[in-house]
Formats: structure tokens, C-alpha cells, sequence
């Protein structure tokens, strides 16, 4: 189904504009005009139906559901929530203190917290048209390994202590919030759909420049960039370059959606696939502008913590990964 | 005169629900007192999960999205 869009970005490319495909010009462009195409369209499809379906799923109810939760299985199930939540890093604040103030420890929310931007249904979805779904399936189960094991460490190591004395306090007394304050709505079809258009016409205006952005480093890489480049200067996977793609990768504040686009072109390149997901998962979930909103309810010891524990896990998903598959 | 607070931690639609309650306030003639709030102590005091959320002299009556026009009114008059 998804041909169409190689069929359009063709014919525009190379019949309207008049391009040569074995240009680097031509493969730049049609790459640009195939990707954007093929995003734009997914995106609008799949946030509008989830949209939908999502009006009824509502945080408290995910809160209430994890308090009750057995230990070992919760983590699991907050990092799910992670991942079929769609990230907005002005909400991490509530849901963190929501969590908190129900008694759910520490590591159980950053469980949620750490995968909600690694994994969403735009990230999936578009590493499912763009690079196929075994590196889709190896991208959220490592996305939510991290998650995972990052929540375990900090319950481990006691997070609870490390954070802001009026969250502690919150944690400890672990009361729901008061009855009287909450909220509860029975959405109608017509409500469904105003809020799937809300959130749709949301999201595409936070992630629209990131899909131009993001498909256009991709085309001018897959273009420009001598074919398997990578493969010739980095292929053995030396040990230091995926250390230097983490580094790399924090100063590129981006989000999934534009930075899967860059993904795609540096595999077809040649850079070995842990390198290419370690690089990716640093742009994305290491980012100093969230991370600084955190620190209203954290002191910077744990925040420390929580940035180098996500630094040095996708250094080792990414030597991992690599080993795996030189194997 | 009723005092409305939004309480989110500075994101877009926050901003954007100020300005409708306004506008809705302004275009009914009730002067309104609006404050925008971001402290993690108020949003945990009203256990809010969801931003923006409003609330009216102390109620919280929204939570989650920009309210619509006829939903303020309602809370205004």
C-alpha cells in the first residue's frame, strides 16, 4: 500500500522536476518527497484513530491500576504505559507527581517516564514504514528494557530519598488525590472525535518542522553521502563509536519523529545498527530542556543519576547490539 | 469577582486556555481574576494528571484539555 508514495515521490522527482534518478540531486529529492509524503499521511491516519480510541483511557485510571500492581510485574506495565502514552514534556510534572502521591515508588514512574518519549505510536509507526519491523521490534524492546531496568536501578537504589522535600513528603503520606476534586466524564462519539481532532491538530504542530527537519538531513544523507560511507569508516563497529553517537546524539534535542527519518539513512549507509540506536535514543530521550523541568520535583543528585544511567545504557544497547550482529 | 486559576506547568495549551477564558469573560462582560499557576505543590495539592486544568474559586472544574467556550461561560456566570 505504502508503494504509492515511491510512485508519487518518482514521478514528481524525476518527470516533473525533470531530475536524473542516478543523480545525487535526484535520490535526494526523491527521497525527501517520498518520506514526507509517507509521514505526513501516516501520522494524520494513525494519531486521529488513536486519538480516538485513547479519549477513554485516562491517566488516573492508569495511576489507580499501577498502585494496586504487584512489584515486579508494575515496572513492566508502567513502561507499556510509557509507550502507548504519547509524550509532551509539560505533562512529565503532573503524571510525576500524580504517581508519586499514590505511593507508586519511584523507579515505577520513571519506568513510565523514561520510555514515553523513546517509544510512541508515531515513532513505531514510522520505524515500521521506514527501516521494517525487525529493527522496530529490536527498537521498542530495547526502548522498554531501558525503561524497565532504569526503574528497577533507582528503586534499588532508594531514588525516593533524592527527591524534592515536598515530594517526598507527597510519596509518603500516598493518599489519592481528594475525591471531591476529581473529574469524571463519559465521552460522547461527537466528544471522541473533537478530542482526536485537538489532539491530532496538536501533535502535527509541536512535530511538523521535526518531519521536514529530520526527512531532510535523511535525503541530503542519502543523496550526498558516498554510498556505505559509514560501512567503510566505522563499519567494524570500533568500540568508541557508539559512545561518540550518544555524545552526539544530546546536543541534537529532537524528538522520534524527526530523528527516525536521519536513522533510516545512516543504516542504508552502512553504520551498524547499535551505533545508528544508540545515536537515535540519545537524541531523543536525553535532552537537557526536559530534563531541567524534572528538577522542580527532584534534587539534581538523582537527576545526575537518572542522565548518566540513560547515557551509559544506550552505550551498551548499542556495543550489544552490534556484537550481536557481526555475529 | 471569581478567581480562575490554570494550573500546568507552562505548556502551549495552558497559554492558549488563558486567552479563551478571557476572551469568553470579556465578550460576556464578568470580570474574571486569571492566574496562571505552575507550582508542583499546587498541582499536587488539586491532584492534577492532565494539563491544562482549571480551577474556580478553589473547584477544580477541568482538567486535560483547552475548555470549550460554552463550558466557561457556564463556570463564569
Amino acid at each position: 500500500m505504502l508503494s504509492i508514495f515511491t510512485k508519487i515521490a518518482d514521478w514528481l522527482a524525476y518527470s516533473i522536476l525533470g531530475l536524473a534518478p542516478d543523480s545525487k540531486l535526484g535520490g535526494a529529492v526523491q527521497f525527501f518527497i517520498e518520506d514526507t509524503t509517507k509521514i505526513f499521511f501516516l501520522i494524520v491516519l494513525m494519531i486521529y484513530t488513536i486519538a480516538l480510541i485513547r479519549a477513554s483511557l485516562n491517566i488516573e485510571r492508569v495511576r489507580d491500576y499501577l498502585a494496586k500492581k504487584n512489584k515486579i510485574f508494575a515496572y513492566l506495565m508502567s513502561s507499556t504505559f510509557g509507550a502507548i502514552t504519547p509524550f509532551c514534556s509539560c505533562s512529565s510534572i503532573p503524571v510525576f507527581l500524580g504517581f508519586t502521591s499514590a505511593g507508586i515508588p519511584v523507579g515505577i514512574t520513571m519506568s513510565f517516564l523514561l520510555t514515553s518519549p523513546l517509544i510512541n505510536e508515531v515513532a513505531v509507526l514510522m520505524l515500521l514504514s521506514l527501516v521494517g519491523w525487525e529493527i522496530t521490534l529490536i527498537y521498542v524492546l530495547v526502548g522498554m528494557a531501558i525503561g524497565v531496568a532504569g526503574g528497577v536501578f533507582l528503586d534499588l537504589i532508594r531514588a525516593e530519598k533524592l527527591l524534592q522535600p515536598f515530594a517526598l513528603k507527597a510519596y509518603q503520606k500516598a493518599e489519592f488525590a481528594d475525591e471531591k476534586h476529581m473529574i469524571k466524564t463519559k465521552l460522547s462519539f461527537r466528544q471522541r472525535h473533537d478530542f482526536a481532532k485537538v489532539e491530532l491538530l496538536d501533535i502535527l504542530n509541536r512535530i511538523w518542522k521535526w518531519v521536514f527537519i529530520g526527512v531532510g538531513l535523511g535525503a541530503a544523507l542519502h543523496g550526498f553521502m558516498p554510498d556505505l560511507w559509514f560501512e567503510e569508516n566505522l563499519g567494524s563497529g570500533q568500540w568508541w563509536s557508539v559512545p561518540m553517537a550518544v555524545l552526539a546524539g544530546i546536543p541534537l534535542y529532537s524528538n522520534a519523529t524527526g530523528v527516525i527519518p536521519i536513522m533510516e539513512s545512516l543504516i542504508v549507509k552502512g553504520l551498524p545498527l547499535g551505533t545508528t540506536l544508540a545515536f537515535c535514543m540519545s537524541t531523543v530521550a536525553a535532552s537537557f530542556p526536559e530534563f531541567i523541568l524534572l528538577k522542580q520535583v527532584m534534587t539534581w543528585k538523582l537527576l545526575t543519576i537518572i542522565f548518566t544511567l540513560l547515557l551509559l545504557s544506550f552505550t551498551l544497547v548499542g556495543w550489544l547490539v552490534n556484537s550481536i550482529y557481526v555475529l | 469577582m471569581k478567581k480562575i486559576q490554570i494550573l500546568g506547568s507552562g505548556c502551549a495549551k495552558c497559554v492558549k486556555a488563558a486567552e479563551v477564558i478571557q476572551e469568553v469573560a470579556d465578550s460576556c462582560g464578568v470580570q474574571v481574576i486569571i492566574v496562571k499557576e505552575s507550582s508542583p505543590e499546587l498541582i499536587l495539592k488539586y491532584g492534577v494528571m492532565t494539563t491544562p486544568a482549571v480551577v474556580v474559586d478553589s473547584q477544580m472544574v477541568h482538567s486535560g484539555s483547552v475548555p470549550d467556550k460554552k463550558v466557561i461561560e457556564q463556570w463564569i456566570k
